[in-house]
């Protein structure tokens, strides 16, 4: 069994997301750690990516301070090889296909085997084109993380089939950022998955609250949060390992 | 399985929110470019709206002027809105109604592929909205005023390097936001299948009009035909028809901006690399990182990161040859094609001009160039005057 499988052992995950350099590497290297004590299952740490069409502006935001404080992929790897041995969670890698495909695909995901990381979740890369990285992934033993969305209907059983790890289910339409309301029905989205695997399912994209968390897990795995966790550390910058700490505790007692 | 492959470029890298939109785009489009209404609806409006076929001119001063192969100009920028861009639109939005779509929204650059969608958009009785880069709205400021006269919203993108790239950014998560009742009318032969398809096919009657003004004018092929290309669409419609006339000669000129060697350019063929973005794999001006680079072009039209990945594959087959044309050259043809023929080209279609002022007077006067004159340039105006030191109000 996986890493990240395990992370959903014990009752629901709580994944939290972060990008990687912002403000810098070592306060993420701090953040990492302080989420892992304050009951992350898995952690996301964001690959910065120049133009990253899938995120809002929080997370775009977050991606500019990291590219322009000079994060590249490889302190990034530095980073994550001398924390990750520190960690009882799993993590995870999050970050666009030209990243990974121009650092070249084997290497990077050599390298994220060597680094502690279990998975990868690339969300410009659909079940269609993933033969850009399964084979690789495979090789060097890494879940490649498949998403599913509300207007996926007649797709979620086929991609749910190849799912590894765990499958990411975006909550609503649009981009990544902090919703007050989530409309789609997750219940019937996560059903459908279930009819065809136990693959366990996490729900992402919106969700800030301890309330929404609690809702998300009456019918999911875990619950992904990103941008709230981004805004905390734009306000707080290198001061926010305490705020994001106790923040991702009380996502966490929420659905425990 | 990947769909919509040029050799190794193209796909489908789109975030899983869009993957039934492209998919049911490709299934409308196989649908209705068989569908013999769809056809001369399509047809009806490229002539009777959009003013098709444009005209194959004889550029006879210029020709004789550099003294070598015989010049024409393929007049794309007498088309309705001034530029080829009306031929795709005209196209996407009508399959996008067909389609039930009810919204079209659009990046634009120098501003021509919004106008033609907001016009088209405002007869066909959509909602549209048009992203475009601050840098943009500044400098083509006459573009954006004319698309809120057509009823659009403009849209200025201010993250990123606010130009054509960063619209197309916008856009995309626009269009994640708001797919089931609207319709992403992509301006180039670029983005996820079935885009480059689709595109070049509504682009491709330039082609074909040319073959046949050609034929009837000169009773035989030009010997070489060239466009500009940022994402390519005027290009590819002008080169597809050809692609099997191997001596024809297909030219691409990419704006090379301050040149290749300066870091402010926008030559994708000769600076890039192979990556994946904008849901294509393709040819992107990019670091080892793969983080897309800041490209610079005193074109707005190209003044983009990328390739269409059709180009790419002409590229990597040698079947299309790919130019650097700096802003100094194409301004001077600008210029010189104003004075010369008494036609205003697009700062953008300049870029051909250019070449063509380096390539005729080495060829025979028995030879023949096809330039596609993509678009007319009273938009770029004001920005050359400031360019020569000019400061004059549009």
């Amino acid at each position: 069994m996986s890493k990240i499988k395990d992370a959903f052992k014990n009752g629901k995950a709580f994944i939290p997301f972060l990008t990687a350099g912002d403000p810098n590497l070592d306060v993420t290297k701090e953040l990492i750690l302080a989420m892992d004590k304050s009951g992350a299952d898995i952690i996301e740490i964001g690959i910065p990516f120049s133009d990253p069409v899938a995120e809002g502006i929080v997370i775009q935001q977050a991606d500019e301070r990291a590219l322009s404080a000079g994060t590249t992929t490889d302190k990034i790897f530095n980073m994550v090889k001398e924390v990750s041995p520190k960690c009882n969670c799993a993590l995870a890698f999050m970050t666009y296909i030209n990243p990974i495909y121009v650092y070249g695909v084997d290497k990077f995901l050599e390298n994220c085997s060597k680094c502690g990381i279990s998975a990868v979740i690339v969300p410009d890369v659909p079940f269609e084109e993933k033969a850009e990285l399964a084979p690789a992934c495979e090789k060097f033993g890494i879940d490649l993380i498949s998403l599913i969305a509300p207007t996926s209907k007649d797709r979620i059983e086929t991609i749910a089939k190849e799912a590894q790890g765990f499958l990411y289910c975006v909550s609503s339409m649009g981009v990544t950022g902090v919703r007050s309301k989530i409309t789609t029905n997750i219940g019937e989205m996560i059903a459908t998955v279930k009819k065809v695997s136990d693959i366990p399912c996490a729900v992402g994209f919106g969700i800030s609250t301890p309330k929404q968390a609690e809702d998300m897990v009456k019918y999911a795995d875990g619950v992904i949060v990103g941008s709230a966790i981004v805004k905390i550390i734009a306000q707080y910058g290198e001061n926010s390992v305490e705020p994001v700490s106790e923040y991702v505790k009380s996502m966490k007692d929420a659905i425990r | 399985m990947s769909k919509g492959k040029f050799g190794v470029h193209g796909g489908q890298f789109v975030p899983e929110t869009l993957m039934n939109a492209v998919n049911e785009l490709e299934k409308a489009y196989n649908h209705y470019k068989n569908d013999p209404e769809f056809i001369e609806e399509l047809d009806t409006l490229m002539k009777e709206y959009a003013g098709r076929p444009s005209e194959l001119y004889y550029a006879e001063k210029m020709t004789k002027e550099l003294g070598g192969a015989k010049i024409y100009l393929k007049r794309e920028d007498l088309n309705h809105t001034g530029s080829h861009k009306i031929n795709n639109v005209l196209g996407q939005v009508l399959l996008a109604k067909k389609m039930g779509k009810k919204r079209v929204i659009a990046e634009t650059g120098a501003g021509q592929h919004g106008v033609a969608t907001a016009t088209v958009a405002a007869f066909m009785n959509m909602e549209c909205d048009v992203y475009m880069g601050k840098v943009d709205t500044d400098r083509q400021a006459l573009n954006v005023y004319r698309m809120k006269l057509l009823g659009a919203k403009v849209h200025p993108i201010t993250t990123g390097t606010q130009t054509l790239k960063d619209a197309v950014n916008e856009a995309l998560r626009e269009w994640t936001a708001r797919v089931e009742d609207t319709h992403y009318v992509l301006g180039s032969v670029m983005g996820p299948h079935p885009f480059p398809t689709i595109v070049r096919d509504f682009q491709s009657v330039i082609g074909k009009e040319v073959k046949q003004q050609i034929l009837e004018k000169e009773g035989k092929l030009p010997d070489v035909v060239m466009a500009c290309v940022g994402g390519g669409s005027n290009a590819m419609g002008i080169f597809y028809d050809f692609i099997n006339d191997k001596d024809v000669k297909l030219i691409g000129c990419e704006a090379a901006g301050l040149g290749v060697d300066n870091p402010k350019n926008a030559a994708t063929v000769a600076n890039g690399s192979l990556g994946i973005f904008h849901g294509m794999k393709s040819y992107f001006c990019q670091d080892e990182y793969g983080q897309i680079a800041p490209v610079y072009s005193i074109s707005a039209g190209l003044d983009y990161p990328g390739i269409g990945p059709e180009h790419a594959n002409l590229h990597d087959t040698g079947r299309a040859k790919y130019v650097p044309i700096t802003d100094e050259e194409a301004v001077n043809a600008f210029e010189y094609l104003s004075r010369t023929e008494g036609i205003i080209p697009a700062i953008e279609s300049s870029h051909a001009v250019a070449y063509a002022l380096k390539l005729a007077p080495k060829m025979s006067k028995d030879q023949i160039i096809v330039i596609n004159l993509s678009g007319r340039g009273d938009k770029d105006v004001a920005a050359i005057a400031r360019y020569r030191g000019e400061d004059i109000y549009e």
